[in-house]
């Protein structure tokens, strides 16, 4: 049996990386997938808590984060063709313009 | 050490080091293959928690699906190894003090809360894909209903965004 504080450590420190590399990489596929580590953190925070109170609530949410991710990464990922089509570069450092 | 615990210490590593080797990869591709590593070690953690449906849909919609479509636009955008100027030095400067910053609130909110979660019996019967169906079709049949709506947006986001301007 594993203390469920051991999962809450693991899903806090696998956030806090999610966070440098958002603050630190330069790339903005590397950025938006720092997003997914966030989010995957966070999905294990939950299954560990749903675990630990017997409830199936937090599988459902999980499920639901999934779903909204998937989501996400398709949106994203077509705006990152728009900027590499229209900037000719992945820098974010060059994404500074709201005009083209 | 029982073997769960040891399985555990062996996946926890393994995802920390692949979140470690995101960091600190040049080339986006790399970055992408160090992630896949993580799922993959977070869905191993799901089964040992007992949530073997999550598991499997780790495994198949972020290990699959969405790692293959950001393989699929690396290649796709040829992005080749990134490039740091003289701004992302200054986002080091504000960006070191703040990320340490926020993990000392979490280790904080961590160490404060004193009430251990009280683990529930083991039984078998509670984290099963049925108890999963169930809820998701009747508790919570309105918000997956949204969800589809969602994609079907999203799908049509994604075709207006990604489409040529024709002349």
């Amino acid at each position: 049996m594993i203390p469920t504080n051991y999962f809450i450590i693991l899903s806090a420190v696998l956030f806090g990386l999610g966070v440098i590399a958002f603050v630190f990489k330069r790339n903005i596929i590397t950025i938006f997938m720092s997003i997914e580590l966030m989010l995957n953190a966070v999905n294990l925070a939950f299954v560990a808590f749903s675990q630990a109170l017997g409830k199936l609530d937090g599988q459902v949410f999980v499920l639901f984060v999934i779903v909204v991710a998937a989501a996400e990464a398709t949106v994203g990922l077509g705006i990152i063709i728009l900027i590499a089509r229209n900037r000719r570069s992945l820098n974010v450092e060059r994404v500074d313009l709201l005009k083209l | 050490m029982s073997p769960q615990l040891a399985v555990f210490f062996v996946l926890a590593a393994l995802s920390v080091l692949g979140a470690v080797s995101l960091i600190f990869q040049k080339h986006p591709i790399h970055s992408a293959l160090s992630l896949i590593v993580v799922m993959v070690s977070l869905a191993g953690l799901y089964l040992l928690l007992g949530a073997e449906f999550v598991a499997a849909v780790q495994i198949i919609v972020y290990g699959g699906a969405i790692m293959v479509l950001f393989v699929f636009v690396i290649m796709l955008l040829n992005a080749g190894a990134e490039e740091h100027t003289n701004i992302s030095k200054m986002a080091g400067v504000a960006g070191i003090p703040l990320t340490v910053a926020l993990a000392g609130f979490i280790a904080a909110a961590i160490a404060r809360s004193n009430e251990t979660v009280q683990a529930a019996a083991q039984t078998g019967a509670v984290a099963s894909t049925k108890g999963i169906s169930n809820m998701l079709f009747k508790d919570f049949v309105y918000p997956f209903e949204l969800t589809s709506f969602l994609i079907l947006v999203a799908i049509l986001g994604a075709i207006v965004l990604a489409q040529r301007e024709n002349e």
